[in-house]
């Protein structure tokens, strides 16, 4: 009982840091599902036709995912420095394969007979991508850039290791401090907030998701 | 036939990695103002054939002319365009309403957005749903009978001079399919259009078809003539073979209740004295005459014993069970012949009213003059069934 209270007295006496690190924890999240959405949405919709392109892409997607964090941002760092950008790439290449295998999936599966008779009534290959093919996708992409922020959520705690900053830092100073006062409860907030934070942006794909869909196939 | 609309001028299709066309050397000319049907067993190339009017299917030889025009390397999308096109699975947009379906084509045309909207109304009256009920419908709202009706108004919206119809009753259930295929004919009385219609199933090219192409292996036509003269004379075995046994029965699906003269047997209505109805007996061949309602539609037969007690003419004798109506098939009513007592069936108009009574003998004589005329004809044209060989 006496470790909440002092869990809450630690949350009360920081929240300054909490905002301030809670709002770079979202930048990564938000930045890299936006830079990785639009590399992976574009690839799987260059790649649509191309079953040998599109293998390709997958299998380097996967490659990426399977590099260890950790070395991912030391090795980076002689190129880009400390701080944002380290962490920024790697976690911007984890989220390439959620993204994209998502895309994949949702532009192969619309209906055959929906594609034969867009393409039949005369719709450009253009036209039957955004007019049909993509709409009809978008749930199953919007879920795999929602599956990518999660993870990014999750993966970004460690920027800290390279002075990246976000809720990270908590775990890292707890991490330093661990046995002496309030090293404990800064765990435990980096943890709790990174949650949130995944929580609050998982709410907020279930209502662009409803927002998104067309209602003929809600 | 100097009028076709489309010529397919000897075209093939050799599918890459393969030496043996699926479609080999076709020349086909298909009639302004017609349905052609394409029909042969599976795997015979007709819906490959039809895909290569609208060049969903590219050509690898021959030419592709469509109104006088060498449509063959124009662009596609454009010729697309022009012609409507169902499909046995209809491939409606899931996620645009009803409405928005229909308006694909005039939207990629360029319509005015009033234009179109008056369109849709008249598309969705025509293909009898209620524009008010159906518009902003989604398409998984619908019954499988209502979305190929939604299906066949999306590939009319532009008015398309031509239609490809792939299959486009296949999926649907015996008894809807009957009445779309109705619906069509009645539509394609009205509308006219040159109308290539794909189907394996014989019976329906017979209903379907002012014209039937029978096609063998790689698109080869082995008789290219009217549904009469298929029946009456097929080209050569492969044909008969396909048309199977039954050519006769198969015939009585070419007339319509509106092509035969029923016999006037007199009718009362049903409020006649009994004075007049005993009039109408004697002056009927049958020994039986109808009682008719309000608007003269056929009610009750009833015979000398019903005017002889005191209850109501509408009370005796027995029910009318086999009604048929001017576009049903002589087909239709042999089954309801068969099936009623009285083995004799009701014409009634468009309104249902009393047109006079058909039996099974009148519909024999009507198929005996039937094929005798087609003979004839034979005879007088000196005709020589196209014999076609495989090479």
């Amino acid at each position: 009982m006496d470790g909440l209270v002092s869990f809450f007295e630690y949350i009360v006496d920081q929240i300054d840091d909490i905002i301030e690190l809670g709002i770079e924890h979202a930048i990564y999240i938000l930045s890299v599902i936006v830079c990785g959405g639009i590399v992976s949405i574009g690839l799987g919709i260059w790649t649509r036709n191309q079953p040998i392109a599109r293998e390709v892409a997958l299998a380097v997607a996967s490659v990426f995912l399977t590099l260890p964090s950790l070395a991912l941002f030391v090795l980076f760092i002689p190129i880009f420095g400390l701080g944002f950008w380290p962490p920024f790439v790697a976690l911007f290449m984890y989220s390439l394969l959620p993204i994209l295998r998502n895309t994949v999936t949702g532009l192969a599966e619309v209906n055959p007979a929906v594609m034969e008779s867009a393409k039949g009534m005369g719709l450009s290959s253009r036209q039957v991508l955004w007019q049909v093919q993509m709409p009809l996708a978008w749930p199953v992409i919007l879920t795999g850039i929602r599956v990518s922020a999660l993870l990014t959520a999750g993966i970004a705690a460690i920027a800290t290791l390279v002075a990246g900053g976000g809720l990270g830092d908590f775990i890292k100073e707890g991490l330093t401090r661990l046995g002496l006062p309030n090293g404990v409860e800064a765990i435990w907030t980096g943890t709790v907030f990174i949650v949130l934070l995944a929580l609050l942006f998982d709410a907020a794909f279930v209502l662009l998701r409803r927002l998104t869909t067309p209602a003929g196939i809600r | 036939m100097t009028d076709a609309l489309i010529h397919l001028e000897n075209v093939s299709k050799t599918y890459p990695g393969t030496s043996v066309p699926a479609v080999a050397e076709l020349d086909l000319r298909i009639p302004k103002g017609d349905v052609l049907v394409l029909v042969g067993p599976s795997g015979c190339g007709k819906s490959t054939t039809l895909r290569l009017i609208n060049r969903m299917i590219e050509p690898t030889g021959g030419r592709i002319i469509f109104d006088g025009e060498d449509v063959t390397e124009v662009n596609a999308d454009n010729l697309r365009r022009r012609m409507g096109y169902v499909i046995q699975q209809i491939g409606l947009f899931p996620h645009r309403t009803i409405a928005e379906n229909i308006s694909t084509v005039p939207n990629l045309l360029g319509w005015k957005s009033d234009r179109i909207s008056s369109r849709i109304d008249e598309l969705l009256d025509m293909v009898g749903m209620d524009p008010s009920i159906y518009r902003n419908r989604y398409p998984k709202e619908l019954s499988g009978g209502q979305a190929q009706r939604v299906g066949v108004a999306r590939a009319l919206s532009a008015d398309p001079e031509v239609m490809l119809m792939d299959e486009p009753f296949g999926a649907i259930d015996p008894i809807t399919r009957d009445r779309l295929q109705n619906e069509f004919l009645r539509l394609q009385e009205e509308l006219q259009k040159t109308i290539v219609f794909v189907t394996h199933d014989i019976d329906e090219a017979i209903k379907m078809g002012d014209r039937i192409a029978i096609l063998r292996q790689q698109s080869q036509i082995a008789q290219y003539d009217t549904p009469e003269a298929i029946l009456a004379q097929p080209a050569n075995d492969f044909v008969s073979d396909f048309l199977g046994k039954g050519a006769i029965i198969k015939g009585l699906n070419l007339k319509r209740m509106s092509d035969i003269e029923p016999d006037r047997i007199p009718a009362v209505r049903q409020d006649a004295s009994p004075d007049e109805a005993r009039r109408a007996l004697d002056e009927s061949s049958d020994g039986r005459i109808l009682v008719l309602d309000e608007q003269d539609r056929p009610l009750r037969w009833i015979d000398r014993s019903a005017v002889e007690g005191d209850q109501p003419l509408a009370n005796s004798g027995y029910e009318v069970t086999a009604v048929v109506e001017p576009d049903d098939t002589l087909r239709d009513s042999l089954e309801l012949m068969l099936q009623s007592t009285a083995s004799s069936a009701c014409c009634i108009d468009d309104d249902g009213r009393y047109r006079g009574v058909v039996r099974i003998e009148d519909l024999t004589r009507f198929l005996a003059a039937m094929q005798q005329a087609e003979r004839e004809r034979r005879a007088e044209s000196d005709y020589e069934p196209e014999q076609v060989t495989l090479s």
